[in-house]
């Protein structure tokens, strides 16, 4: 039971972390120059953003999940289980980003929903 | 040497430092971990600061800086596939040095999580917009 809240959690924050973080560095723009002090300047900025910050905050949250389910859960599942992230990543993808999704990207989220089912049993 | 043999050599590298550090990285983390008991922020602190939770994290930080290096110039149809090979290595660790047992329908599971992921892998890394 632990182990599925942990998780979860882990997933749920991972997904919804890599969303923020990519619904605002797309607002920001694709980042060209990577010259130190260009690079300084747009770090500054990016550091100011809302849903960047909530972004990093959530990888934390992740991070802290993973740490805890490694108690008691084999690494042999936590790591792949944290796949799953990628089959609710791509319909978010499809649904808030509204990003074009092939159909050998979903056929690659259904493998991956079907590998975590077989890691479940 | 040649500025496109320099290039395949500084992936390769890149990539070798990718799937170790971070199989090496979950490693020191799940044998700093194991039956530990964190219930406030103060075992958190104790953890991180552990010699195995530590080496675990600056391992994975490791992992992160390298991803993004690679990242800004091998296609992340490359890397997705490439480092996915990390489930596989993340499983032979967790069934050599930490005793797991892992089932048949564990690997079957890892393989196909693999497996989907160089699927997605393959596809464009952008979509294409009207």
């Amino acid at each position: 039971m632990r182990t599925w809240f942990l998780l979860a959690a882990m997933v749920f924050s991972t997904v919804l972390g890599d969303l923020l973080q990519s619904v605002e560095m797309k607002r920001h723009g694709e980042i060209k120059e990577f010259h130190p002090r260009r690079l300084a300047r747009v770090l500054a900025a990016l550091a100011r953003k809302k849903f960047l910050i909530l972004a990093v905050a959530l990888m934390a949250v992740s991070f802290f999940a993973f740490m805890t389910l490694l108690e008691t859960a084999d690494l042999s599942f936590a790591v792949p289980a944290s796949a799953a992230t990628l089959v609710f990543e791509t319909i978010l993808a499809k649904v808030v980003l509204k990003e074009e999704v092939d159909s050998r990207r979903w056929a690659g989220a259904c493998l991956v929903a079907f590998g975590v089912v077989l890691l479940a049993r | 040497m040649k500025t496109s043999d320099r290039l395949r050599l500084k992936t390769r590298v890149f990539t070798i430092v990718v799937v170790l550090s971070n199989a090496l990285g979950n490693f020191a983390l799940a044998t700093g971990m194991r039956n530990r008991a964190t219930a406030s922020a103060l075992d958190y602190l104790a953890a991180i600061f552990s010699p195995w939770v530590g080496t675990g994290i600056v391992l994975l930080i490791v992992w992160l800086l390298s991803r993004m290096a690679l990242l800004s110039w091998a296609d992340l149809s490359y890397v997705l596939p490439v480092t996915s090979l990390g489930y596989v290595a993340n499983a032979l660790i967790g069934r050599w040095f930490l005793n797991e047992q892992i089932t048949p329908s564990r690997w079957a599971g890892t393989l196909l999580i693999v497996a989907g992921t160089v699927l997605v892998g393959l596809g464009v890394p952008r979509s294409q917009r009207p």
